[in-house]
C-alpha cells in the first residue's frame, strides 16, 4: 500500500499546496512544519516552473518569486531531505513535465524516492502521455497522481481505473485560484470518479474558505488548497509560518 | 508524416491539462472529418483564392540575383496575401473548421501581431468574436498591429507575465481556453502546441510549397535546389518545406533568430541553442536552463521571439532532412534594408532572417542553381522599430 493512503486515515484529508522557495526555502521548511502541526494530512510541494500554464496569477507570482530567489530542483530535494528528519506525513511534488523531464525522469524520480517524496502531480501530463513517467514511478514506488476535470466526461473511468495514490479532482474550468463560487456539479463528478477508482479522491482549484472546504468534503475524501495559502505567504513572507498554521487549523477543523 | 498519436519521431504529443484533453480530441476528430470533406475544401479554396489573394506570386528577383552573382533567386511572396503575411492561410482554415464545429469565438496568441491581425480578420469575416493575447512588450514593439486588430473588432489583451512576449501570450491563451471551451476555438498560430495543432497548421500552410512546386516547374521546368524560410515556431517554414520533404535533392533551410548571437543569452535560436524538453503541449527542442526553466529568449523580431520550435521541425532536424541556421539581429536588419533597396520589397523583419542567410550562401552557389526564399510577410509593421534600431527617433 502506498504511503499516501495514510493521509486519508484521519477523517477527511486536508491537503495544502505550498510553492517551494517562496519567499525562500528556509521559510518553506518552517511553513510545512507548521502546516503539519496544524493538522495537514498530506502536503503538495510545488516546484516552481517559469511558465506554469495551469496556474492563475497567485501561484504564477509565487513561482516567479521562488525562481528569482534562486530556488532550484536540487535545492528543493535537499530541503525535502531535511524536512523528512521530522515530518512523516505523505508528501507529493506538484510541478510541470519539463522540470522532471529536463532533470532526467529516472534521475528525478529516483531522487524523489531517496528523499521521501510519495507522489508526483504533473498537470501537463494527461493519461495519454503518462507512460514515459510511469516506467520510473513504478520502479521507484512513487505514485503518479492523475487529474480529472469537469470536462473529462467519457475519460473518467479510463483515468480513474488506473489511478495511483489519490485522484486530484479539478473543481472548475480554468486555472488555479480562489473562486467565490464553484458551479461544477461536484456530487455527480465525484460519484463517477468513485465508481471507477480504488484510491481516494481530493478536490482542488478554487477552494479557500472553511465553508467551501466543508461542502467539498461531503463529496470527496480530501480537499486541496493552494492559492489561498500562497496568498498568505505572499502577504507575510518570512513571518508566514504562524499565519499558515492558523489557516490550516481552521480548514482542517472545518472538515474533520 | 504524423503518427496517429501526433508524434514526429520522438517529438510532438499532447502534453496538456486534463481540462483541455476532450477539446483537443474533439478538434482532432472534427479535423479528420472535414479535411476530406469536398464542401469544406471547396469553401477553403474559395477563401484562399477570392479573399486572401492566392496563389501568391513566385517572383524572380533579377536584381538581387545579379547583385549576389550566384544562384537564381525566387521570392515566394506571402507578403502579398491579404493581411500581409502567410498567417492568413492557417487562420482561414482554422476559422472555417471552428465554425463547422459550432464555435462562435476565436482566441489567439500573437507575437509580431500578424497572426492576431489574421485571426481578427477571419473573425470579422465569419462573424465570430475574437480575443487576442499579446505580450505587453510586443504591444509596444508592434503598436500599429494592435490598432489593426481593434479596428477589426477584436479585443487585445496585453500579457504582462514572464517576459511579456510570445511565449507568455501562448501560455495566457491556453489558460483562457481552459476556462472557456464550449464556444471557443483556440486558433493557434504556428506549427506547435499539442497534437493536432502542428498537423492542422502545417496542412493549411502547405499550400505555400504546393504552389512553389507548380510555379517552379512553370518557371524553370525543375524543382528548386534550395528552399529557405525564417523559422520561429515554424509555420511558414513547414509550409514552404512540406511538399519538398520527399524530394531529397531539395535543400531545406530554416533560419532561426539568433538575436545578438548564439553565444549570448539574448537569442531565440532553438535548434542551435536549445535542448529536448516538454512545453506548451509538445515535446520538442526548447531554450531552457539546466533545471528545465524556459529561457527568456530575445530577438529583434517579435514573431521569432519564441523559446521553442514546432515538433515536425525538430524531427526534420533529427533526421537531417532540414538545416536550421542562426541569423543575428544585425544580419536581419541589413537584409531588411538590402531587399527594400534592391528589389523594392520591404520584407517583414522575420522574413529578413531568411533573406540574410540567402545573402550568405547564394554567392557561393552555381549560376544554374535556384533558391526560393519565402517572404512570409511584409515589413510595414517593422519600419518604425528598424528606424529606431538605426538610431532614428520616430514614432508610428
Amino acid at each position: 500500500m502506498s504511503n499516501i493512503a495514510k493521509a486519508f486515515e484521519n477523517g477527511k484529508a486536508f491537503i495544502p499546496f505550498i510553492t517551494c522557495g517562496d519567499p525562500d526555502l528556509d521559510t518553506t521548511l518552517k511553513i510545512v512544519k507548521e502546516a503539519v502541526r496544524a493538522g495537514a494530512d498530506l502536503i503538495e510541494l510545488g516546484i516552481p516552473f517559469s511558465d506554469p500554464t495551469a496556474e492563475g496569477p497567485v501561484i504564477q507570482a509565487a513561482s516567479d518569486r521562488a525562481l528569482k530567489a534562486g530556488t532550484t530542483t536540487d535545492k528543493i530535494f535537499e530541503m525535502v531531505a531535511k524536512l523528512r528528519e521530522e515530518v512523516t506525513i505523505p508528501l507529493t511534488f506538484m510541478t510541470y513535465a519539463n522540470v522532471v523531464f529536463s532533470y532526467g525522469a529516472e534521475r528525478f524520480i529516483s531522487r524523489c524516492k531517496e528523499v521521501g517524496i510519495d507522489g508526483l502531480v504533473l498537470p501537463d501530463i494527461p493519461y495519454e502521455e503518462k507512460e514515459e513517467f510511469l516506467d520510473y514511478t513504478k520502479k521507484y514506488d512513487v505514485d503518479l497522481v492523475s487529474l480529472i476535470a469537469p470536462t473529462s466526461e467519457d475519460r473518467i473511468s479510463m483515468i480513474a481505473s488506473e489511478a495511483e495514490g489519490y485522484i486530484y479532482i479539478v473543481s472548475s474550468l480554468g486555472v488555479t485560484g480562489v473562486r467565490s463560487k464553484i458551479t461544477t456539479d461536484i456530487a455527480s463528478l465525484t460519484a463517477q470518479v468513485k465508481a471507477a477508482s480504488h484510491v481516494p479522491c481530493a478536490i482542488g482549484f478554487g477552494i479557500s474558505t472553511p465553508e467551501q472546504a466543508k461542502t467539498m468534503s461531503q463529496y470527496a475524501d480530501g480537499v486541496i488548497v493552494g492559492s489561498a495559502i500562497v496568498k498568505i505567504i505572499a502577504e507575510y513572507g518570512k513571518d508566514a509560518p504562524s499565519h499558515v498554521y492558523e489557516y490550516v487549523k481552521s480548514m482542517k477543523d472545518a472538515i474533520r | 508524416m504524423t503518427n496517429p498519436n501526433g508524434r514526429f519521431g520522438i517529438h510532438g504529443g499532447q502534453y496538456m491539462p486534463e481540462t483541455l484533453m476532450n477539446a483537443v480530441i474533439e478538434l482532432e476528430e472534427a479535423y479528420n472529418h472535414f479535411k476530406n470533406d469536398p464542401e469544406f475544401n471547396k469553401e477553403l479554396t474559395d477563401l484562399f483564392n477570392n479573399y486572401a489573394g492566392r496563389p501568391s506570386l513566385l517572383y524572380y528577383a533579377d536584381k538581387m540575383t545579379k547583385d549576389l552573382g550566384g544562384a537564381k533567386i525566387y521570392l515566394k511572396r506571402e507578403d502579398l496575401n491579404h493581411t500581409g503575411s502567410h498567417k492568413i492561410n492557417n487562420v482561414l482554415g482554422q476559422a472555417l473548421l471552428a465554425k463547422k464545429m459550432g464555435k462562435t469565438r476565436l482566441i489567439a496568441e500573437t507575437g509580431a501581431g500578424q497572426h492576431g491581425v489574421a485571426t481578427a480578420t477571419a473573425a470579422a469575416l465569419m462573424g465570430m468574436e475574437c480575443v487576442v493575447f499579446m505580450g505587453e512588450e510586443d504591444t509596444k514593439r508592434q503598436a500599429l498591429n494592435v490598432y489593426r486588430m481593434r479596428l477589426l473588432g477584436a479585443t487585445v489583451i496585453p500579457v504582462k507575465n514572464g517576459t511579456a512576449t510570445l511565449k507568455d501570450a501562448v501560455s495566457e491563451a491556453m489558460r483562457e481556453w481552459t476556462s472557456r471551451i464550449s464556444d471557443t476555438h483556440y486558433c493557434l498560430g504556428s506549427v506547435m502546441g499539442p497534437h493536432p495543432f502542428p498537423t492542422i497548421v502545417r496542412d493549411f500552410q502547405a499550400v505555400i510549397s504546393k504552389e512553389i512546386k507548380q510555379q517552379m516547374m512553370e518557371a524553370e521546368g525543375r524543382l528548386p535546389d534550395v528552399v529557405m524560410a525564417c523559422c520561429g515556431g515554424g509555420s511558414n517554414a513547414i509550409g514552404s518545406f512540406y511538399h519538398f520533404i520527399e524530394d531529397k535533392d531539395v535543400r531545406l533551410i530554416g533560419c532561426e533568430a539568433a538575436g545578438r548571437g548564439i553565444d549570448t543569452f539574448e537569442t531565440a535560436a532553438t535548434i542551435n541553442t536549445g535542448r529536448l524538453g516538454i512545453f506548451h503541449g509538445m515535446k520538442s527542442y526548447f531554450c531552457q536552463d539546466e533545471f528545465g526553466q524556459i529561457a527568456p529568449v530575445y530577438s529583434i523580431s517579435a514573431g521569432l521571439d519564441y523559446p521553442g520550435i514546432g515538433p515536425e521541425h525538430a524531427y526534420l532536424h533529427d533526421i537531417g532532412r532540414a538545416e536550421y541556421v542562426p541569423v543575428t539581429d544585425d544580419e536581419a536588419v541589413n537584409a531588411f534594408e538590402y531587399l527594400s533597396r534592391t528589389e523594392g520589397i520591404i520584407p517583414a523583419i522575420e522574413s529578413a532572417h531568411a533573406v540574410a542567410h540567402a545573402i550568405k550562401i547564394v554567392p557561393e552557389m552555381d549560376k544554374n542553381k535556384t533558391v526560393v526564399i519565402t517572404i512570409s510577410g511584409r515589413g510595414d509593421k517593422d519600419c518604425a522599430a528598424i528606424a529606431r534600431y538605426r538610431g532614428e527617433d520616430i514614432n508610428e
